[in-house]
């Protein structure tokens, strides 16, 4: 979480410079979902993502370098700079896609939990999205599929309660909850504190247990605070609250999942602050490098332009 | 006559509409956001926020929830900040929208008007820069308009919100900065009548969309630099297609480029180019030239995605080519966007 956070912060950072020439959607606030669940997974599971994928290509083991040469367009991206911060997978690690245009990812994590299941496969997939792409129809169809099927997918729903800037009351009935759409389709859902790791990586542990024991679909909605303005690095206060109210963010920022998650270990004795602040020096050291790293990569040459069409 | 940039032009045709037929209405994802769509739909939410609505993203169900409004006598206008998001929505267009009016006979028609921006560059990337033009075009009974100035936007939304036809409207981020002159009085344009930008004798070159401004920008180099005069077609519209616009214009010059911000197979370029062979073929002194998009789907890097999308340079150098000229352009105009600073 720390490393996530860290790499993050940083492409916030750096993204001002104008080189980074990628709409970025920040995954700061979200890293408790995405550790949290892939923690509970194997390198061998199947992972999808949506536009918000950093934290999840991160957590699902894909390459550091392969993330910042992608933010820069250069040749070590992850997509040799093709894809762009929307884009970004590392099938060697299981993260099979990312995609950003709403939905299409938690069809096409049902589609691989289906191929595992044909295969008679131990393997399961997660489909990582928010909660402005459970009012798509491919989610009520794909869920429909899933639960049908009995197809070991995980859907994880990452709520922030809003979709660009639009709050879930003007999207969604009144006092409705995510879970219960998939609870409706019979699918086994449950509702978890998304800025808290430890509950979200058990909720993951429960959800995994259940995909391999041929149970069929899991559906996990996860409320967290996004700390800043959909797409770009700046922060509420930059945008001098247009977005939200000064107060909301205040108690957003309670909801801090790696403090929150630091605190609690330190608390139950794991470890002690020292040893935060080193673990965080130490990734600070790392992503740094790997920014030189990417910087120093070159750019694909334009002969390379039309390779890979087909 | 004073002066709009293209946003502010979609923002006062939306509002002259508003105020001339209380059916019209807005919806879309993030209209009522703080800037409202690049500032198209601020303005409009403030005089009229009972008939500007923000959505559940439901591009395919809303298609079809705006022509059910429509068959009932509202004047829908959506707005999807990019068009690449309708996709969702084509089996509601096509097989609803496109199809009522023929069908039925009997007066059913949806006027449902579909505003939809086509990004561009600075990463946008695969998914977020595509042009959809074609595809809707292809199909009888939608029309489809690219306008790339102030003014053409401004008269085309006046037409397509109290005409009958279903119409989708795409608009170019890269020229949402550019300033015309516009009428201050909402002055109808009709669909299919496109428009010569500029006059010229030696070759015409028709653009659509961003590339009708890519085009006036190749005909100053060509001018300046080579002597060449280049007549330069708007067709504002792409269906209903001006097709008289661009044979007048190639008996005159006898050389016809086209320039899309798609790609050229099945395109409308194509297009453009089978009007000229099979209608003005006897005009022609040379091969039509297409200038579009490679065949490949928009890279993110920066090298990668300089060299994707046409430009005037590369608009010249093909009427250069269709002139029969071995010579290179050699000058360089700066990029339309290059001020713009992302993410979006
Ligand atoms: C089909 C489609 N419609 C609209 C968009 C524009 N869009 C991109 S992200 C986004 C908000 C999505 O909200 P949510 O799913 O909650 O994810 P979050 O950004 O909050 O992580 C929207 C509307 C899109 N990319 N694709």
């Amino acid at each position: 979480m720390i490393r996530i956070r860290v790499a993050e912060e940083t492409v916030g950072r750096y993204y001002p410079e104008q080189e980074m020439r990628t709409p970025t959607h920040f995954s700061i606030g979200q890293e408790a979902i995405s550790v949290g669940v892939c923690q509970a997974l194997e390198q061998t599971d199947a992972a999808f993502s949506g536009h918000r994928c950093h934290a999840e290509y991160l957590a699902k083991g894909g390459s550091l370098l392969g993330m910042f040469a992608e933010l820069y367009g250069r040749v070590d991206g992850c997509c040799k700079g093709r894809g762009g911060s929307v884009h970004l997978n590392d099938p060697s690690v299981g993260m099979i896609a990312s995609s950003a245009i709403l939905g299409e990812m938690i069809a096409a994590g049902v589609g691989a939990a289906w191929a595992f299941k044909m295969d008679g496969s131990d393997r399961v997939a997660v489909t990582f999205f928010g909660d402005g792409v459970t009012e798509e129809g491919i989610m009520h169809e794909s869920l429909n599929f899933a639960s049908v099927m009995n197809v070991p997918v995980l859907f994880v729903c990452a709520n922030n309660g809003l979709s660009t800037n639009t709050p879930l009351s003007v999207r969604q009935p009144r006092g409705h909850q995510i879970w219960k759409w998939a609870a409706g389709y019979n699918i086994a859902s449950e509702h978890v504190d998304g800025s808290d790791v430890f509950a979200v990586h058990k909720a993951a542990l429960r959800a995994v247990a259940h995909l391999r024991a041929g149970k069929g679909p899991y559906f996990i909605e996860a409320p967290y605070y996004r700390t800043r303005v959909h797409v770009g690095y700046e922060t509420d206060e930059m945008k001098n609250y247009l977005f939200r109210s000064k107060e909301t963010v205040e108690a957003g920022k309670a909801l801090d999942p790696v403090l929150k998650a630091t605190r609690k270990m330190i608390a139950d004795g794991i470890c002690t602050q020292a040893e935060v602040d080193e673990w965080t020096a130490a990734m600070v050291r790392e992503v740094e490098d790997v920014v030189v790293q990417a910087k120093a990569s070159p750019f694909p040459t334009v002969d390379q332009l039309l390779v890979g069409a087909y | 006559m004073r002066t709009l940039k293209y946003n502010q032009a979609i923002s006062e045709a939306t509002v002259q509409c508003m105020k001339n037929d209380p059916n019209v209405f807005v919806a879309g994802i993030g209209v009522k956001d703080p800037g409202g769509i690049f500032g198209t739909t601020e303005e409009a939410n403030e005089l009229f926020p009972d008939r500007v609505f923000d959505i559940p993203n439901c591009e395919n169900a809303f298609a079809g929830i705006t022509i059910g409004a429509a068959a009932v006598g509202k004047r829908p206008l959506i707005v999807h900040p990019r068009n690449d998001f309708m996709f969702l929505s084509t089996d509601m267009l096509i097989n609803l929208a496109a199809k009522w009016k023929y069908m039925y006979q009997n007066g059913t028609s949806v006027p449902v008007v579909t505003r939809a921006v086509v990004g561009r560059g600075w990463g946008q990337g695969a998914t977020h820069s595509q042009s959809t033009h074609a595809l809707f075009a292809h199909f009888p009974g939608l029309y489809v308009a690219t306008p790339a100035f102030p003014s053409d936007i401004k008269g085309l939304m006046v037409t397509a919100l109290t005409g009958d036809v279903p119409v989708v409207i795409l608009e170019s981020r890269a020229v949402y900065g550019l300033e015309d002159e516009v009428p201050e009085e909402p002055v109808a344009i009709p669909f299919g009548k496109g428009r010569i930008i500029r006059e010229g004798t030696d070759v015409t070159i028709v653009g659509a969309s961003l590339m009708a401004y890519e085009a006036l920008r190749a005909a100053a180099i060509l001018s300046e630099q080579h002597g060449i005069s280049a007549e330069v077609i708007d067709p504002r519209s792409i269906r209903p297609l001006d097709e008289e616009i661009i044979l007048k214009s190639i008996a005159k010059t006898r050389h016809l480029v086209v320039a899309d911000t798609s790609w050229a197979t099945y395109g409308f370029a194509a297009e453009v180019a089978a009007v000229a062979s099979e209608k003005g073929f006897a005009d022609l002194q040379a091969p039509v030239r297409r200038v579009t998009l490679p065949d490949s789907p928009a890279p993110v890097s920066k090298p990668l995605e300089d060299a994707f999308h046409p430009t005037p340079m590369s608009i010249a150098q093909a009427c250069l080519g269709v002139l029969r000229q071995e010579v290179q352009v050699t000058s360089h105009v700066r990029d339309v966007q290059e001020a713009f600073a992302g993410p979006y």
